[in-house]
């Protein structure tokens, strides 16, 4: 039962933050590079605030796997990298930690650019 | 006179042709796409978690977020992830994986520019500011911190 209800948080919190950007794409008629830089600034902005890891809590993927969580693990990187290496953890703290991601993003993107050809567009 | 009426009717003929998103069917197909994406994630994770009881809550988040980055990016070589994305909007664009289609999508389209710059210049035309963005204010929140320990 306890598992029913994990997920269902997962499905209903990650549901609404995405159902927040298509509400954002409605209204405005933004672009899509403009709808990620703006959540991957909630991210940080909730990382800053210390707010992200009470909602993670109970939303687990719901807030992870939204570009929210990238943002937070941005800033999270910082903040820890502050605390241990001082000064120098402004400038690597953000990238180590999302490194993973990052570099996977964009070693799949070179190796399938070169496999596939283009989808013409209909 | 004449001018202006020509215009505003001009205008109303304009805006009944643009297409207009259709509110509530692309509010509901957000929210179950982008939803059922997370529940992905956190299956993946639980079943990372599962078969090596050892990793760290850190590492199986990076390797689940890693594996829908690879699907989303997979995806999107077959032409799939587009289809959806006609489909969910918002739910295809903020889950990770919409970051993984924004630098895999133009990558290959580019493709006939040449690698140089076709691909590698092509895949960050959204990526990047992303990526300057939460550096930048990442940098901002890092900054802030170690202006908070120094007290």
């Amino acid at each position: 039962m306890q598992i029913f209800l994990d997920y269902l948080w997962v499905f209903l919190v990650g549901g609404f933050v995405c159902m927040l950007g298509e509400i954002l794409i409605i209204t405005t008629n933004i672009t899509s590079a403009r709808i990620l830089v703006t959540f991957v600034l909630i991210g940080v902005f909730l990382e800053a605030i210390d707010v992200f890891d009470y909602i993670s809590d109970f939303a687990k993927a719901g807030i992870n796997v939204p570009i929210i969580g990238f943002g937070a693990s941005l800033a999270k990187g910082a903040i820890g990298a502050v605390k241990t290496h001082g000064f120098l953890g402004i400038f690597t703290g953000g990238l180590t930690a999302t490194a993973g991601g990052i570099a996977a993003a964009i070693g799949f993107a070179f190796l399938f650019g070169l496999i596939f050809k283009s989808h013409t567009k209909k | 006179m004449e001018d202006k009426q020509r215009n505003e009717a001009y205008n109303k003929y304009v805006s009944a042709k643009i297409p207009k998103t259709k509110a509530w069917p692309s509010l509901f197909n957000s929210f179950w796409v982008g939803g059922l994406i997370c529940v992905l994630g956190q299956g993946i994770n639980d079943l990372l978690l599962l078969a090596f009881p050892n990793l760290s809550m850190q590492t199986a988040w990076a390797l689940t977020l890693i594996t829908l980055i690879f699907l989303a990016s997979f995806l999107t070589g077959l032409g799939v992830y587009d289809q959806i994305g006609k489909f969910a909007g918002g739910g295809s664009i903020v889950p990770i994986t919409g970051f993984s289609n924004s630098i895999t999508s133009p990558s290959i389209e580019f493709k006939s520019e040449g690698i140089i710059y076709g691909i590698c210049v092509k895949m960050f035309t959204i990526a990047g500011p992303v990526i300057v963005f939460g550096v930048a204010s990442s940098m901002v929140v890092g900054f802030i911190y170690w202006i908070i320990s120094l007290f």
